[in-house]
């Protein structure tokens, strides 16, 4: 059997905050012609909870194997803190994964699948017993060590499972999908309980998931990945505030976005675009880094961060402004969701908190509005809007 | 009748064609047959129902030799079985992909041949003049100018040759079965390929070993065929008593008591064997 250096300390205990952690070099994963993977990179810093968020068939699963050692890249290089892994098999590897079916021995106690890792390493009895104890009770399951998985509720069966990897105190610790299996109360309870566990332990955490609202509640980093590539990374606020690309700006939340021209910028902060039907917006320049210039562009704004007036109110000075129509109203108790469409055609979504309570000041299906947002909360993404 | 009582009558009329069966083919027989182990008499005069136990004492001394040889021969074909078809139905769970289906068909396919025929040809096979010993003379497993058929070796090999599909089979059911995943989460918690495979895919398979050497070691033990074409006077199976008492010298009530002997001693074999590999896990396991 080979062993895996016992580290006796939690590596975020002894190495330094900014240590990349995980490191994934130009991956590609190809199974025949099917490209899963094409040219993936992404680093990870220790002691970080990192999230892997995209819809089904993203490649964030085969992401995730890949650091694991379940997949090899058809090229590219994993690396472990610092360590070309990509060769190694995942018994070599200081990593732990807890599957997406939990995937716990039916044939031993929940006490021997937490101690299981430790006996391969040939930790000693009483401390294997020992560590095995204690991360039973850390995951509040030290009652049901005797029993068998078969035995288990699915969030009981969740726990054994983030127990058994973390008591091998592994350099991170890979979550493919652990609470997709669950129902949304337990989902949300456990959500906060491995958000502690992390905090508390302090080891990268690396989760896959396809729930965006998992993704922001818990991850220091979301990475959203689409059709096998990371689309964008970043801090919740990051991606929910400033997506980079219509697939983004709608993956996380809904977003309203308007295809435009770009236009000469002016003396302040702000540059102008100009929409099909020719009104000028406007947004903060240094939202426009990334344009490359060639490929169509389309600004956005969230539909919480717009205001409609009435088509005689006068909107605040320097917002963006459209006239548009209401084509529908919807009361949803917390607020009141407006469909519009603009002159030019643009279909809109509006939500407006419910602060008056009543229907006085609220907008029917046909009437003419005007919708306005702060310049500064607009952004700007590239690429076709087609179906976003 | 009440309906609450009708909708408890259901099961057992879903039931009652399997009990109607179990009790005129199968408990109906043995009670028969144990009144006739207790007979006595003789073909000419008739059987009387004497309550004579001794037919029982007899068959034991008269018979042990036959007893120990049978389940000797039984129990070395089913470990010769359990090594043949464990790599067998391995491969054929975990790597055959799409041909799975047709090797299992190609496990069963002797079964579409009787019994007899096949057990036949292997005797043409091992003739001593042939190849197939003249081989084994090479590989020492007969010795020069020695033979094969007519001997123990031969009866084993017949044994185990007839009844490996019924080890495949119920092994390949198992292995199967087990979820890949978790060979998966084995090597992530540190396992090689090999630890593996002795963690977690070989206790899982337990069940069906525990199935497949009981399909193969209690029919073996009954068997007569392969003793009687593949083996001697030297090689003759408590099956080969039963018959002949039977079939040839009429003498019911000593077949009758023999066949019970030997329902006696497998019962107790299997319960041993289920104690060494866990009665606990195979209940649990299997359920």
């Amino acid at each position: 059997m080979t062993t895996v250096p016992e580290t006796t300390q939690h590596p975020a205990a002894t190495g330094s905050v900014e240590q990349r952690d995980i490191c994934l070099e130009r991956v590609h994963k190809r199974y025949g012609d099917h490209v899963v993977i094409g040219d993936l990179s992404l680093d990870i810093e220790q002691g970080k909870f990192y999230a892997l968020l995209g819809p089904s068939g993203c490649g964030k699963t085969t992401t995730l194997r890949m650091i694991g050692g379940f997949e090899l890249p058809t090229s590219g290089r994993v690396l472990l803190a610092g360590d070309d892994v990509t060769q190694l098999p995942p018994h070599k590897r200081e990593v732990n994964t807890v599957f997406q079916s939990y995937a716990l021995f039916p044939h031993l106690t929940v006490e021997k699948n937490v101690a299981f890792g430790l006996e391969r390493r040939g930790v000693d009895k009483h401390e294997t017993k020992k560590r095995a104890k204690e991360m039973l009770e850390l995951v509040q399951l030290g009652h049901l060590a005797k029993r068998k998985p078969g035995q288990l509720s699915g969030g009981q069966a969740q726990r054994v499972a983030l127990a058994r990897a973390l008591v091998n105190r592994p350099r991170a610790l890979l979550l493919d999908e652990p609470l997709g299996a669950l129902d949304l109360r337990l989902r949300r309870q456990l959500q906060d309980e491995l958000k502690r566990i992390q905090r508390d332990i302090g080891i990268t955490f690396v989760h896959v998931t396809h729930d965006q609202e998992e993704a922001m509640s818990m991850a220091d980093t979301i990475a959203v990945m689409n059709k096998g590539a990371i689309e964008q990374a970043g801090s919740a606020e990051d991606l929910y505030e400033r997506p980079e690309s219509p697939f983004v700006a709608n993956f996380l939340g809904t977003s309203n976005l308007i295809p435009v021209t770009v236009e000469q910028g002016g003396a302040d902060e702000f540059s102008t675009v100009r929409t099909s039907d020719g009104h000028a917006l406007r947004l903060l320049r240094n939202r426009m880094w990334n344009l490359k210039g060639e490929q169509p562009v389309a600004i956005g704004v969230r539909p919480e961060k717009v205001r409609l007036w009435g088509a005689d109110q006068t909107p605040p000075e320097h917002d963006n402004v459209l006239p548009a129509k209401v084509l529908q109203a919807t009361f949803l108790g917390v607020s009141l969701q407006y469909a519009l469409k603009t002159a030019g055609g643009q279909e809109l979504t509006v939500i407006e908190p419910n602060l008056v309570g009543n229907s006085k000041g609220t907008f029917g299906p046909g009437q003419d509005v005007q919708v306005s947002w702060d310049a500064r909360q607009t952004f700007v993404v590239e690429g076709e809007t087609a179906g976003a | 009748m009440s309906l609450s009582l009708r909708r408890k009558m259901i099961p057992w009329w879903f039931a009652a064609p399997g009990l109607v069966w179990l009790i005129v083919f199968f408990a109906v027989p043995i009670f028969n047959q144990i009144s006739v182990s207790l007979m006595s008499g003789d073909p000419e005069v008739g059987f009387e129902l004497t309550w004579s136990f001794s037919t029982y004492a007899d068959a034991v001394r008269d018979y042990h030799t036959q007893f120990l040889r049978s389940i000797g021969y039984a129990g070395l074909a089913t470990i010769i079985d359990l090594i043949i078809a464990f790599p067998l139905a391995y491969f054929i769970a975990y790597k055959a992909g799409r041909f799975k289906g047709l090797l299992l068909l190609l496990v069963i396919l002797p079964f579409f041949v009787s019994q007899v025929m096949r057990t036949a040809s292997w005797q043409l096979i091992l003739n001593d003049q042939g190849w197939a010993v003249a081989r084994m003379q090479d590989l020492g497993i007969v010795s020069d100018g020695g033979q094969f058929l007519a001997t123990g070796k031969a009866v084993v090999f017949g044994i185990a040759y007839n009844f490996l599909p019924f080890m495949v089979l119920p092994l390949y059911a198992t292995l199967d079965r087990i979820d890949r995943r978790l060979i998966e989460a084995a090597s992530d918690l540190y396992c090689s390929r090999f630890t593996a495979f002795r963690k977690v895919t070989l206790p899982l398979a337990v069940p069906g070993i525990f199935a497949g050497s009981l399909l193969v070691f209690i029919p073996a033990c009954g068997d007569y065929i392969n003793s009687s074409i593949l083996g001697s006077s030297n090689t003759t199976m408590i099956g080969n008593v039963i018959q002949s008492k039977f079939l040839n010298v009429l003498d019911y009530p000593s077949a009758a008591a023999l066949s019970f002997i030997l329902m006696g001693v497998i019962l107790l074999g299997i319960a041993l064997y289920g104690r060494v590999l866990g009665t606990k896990n195979l209940t649990e396991l299997a359920g």
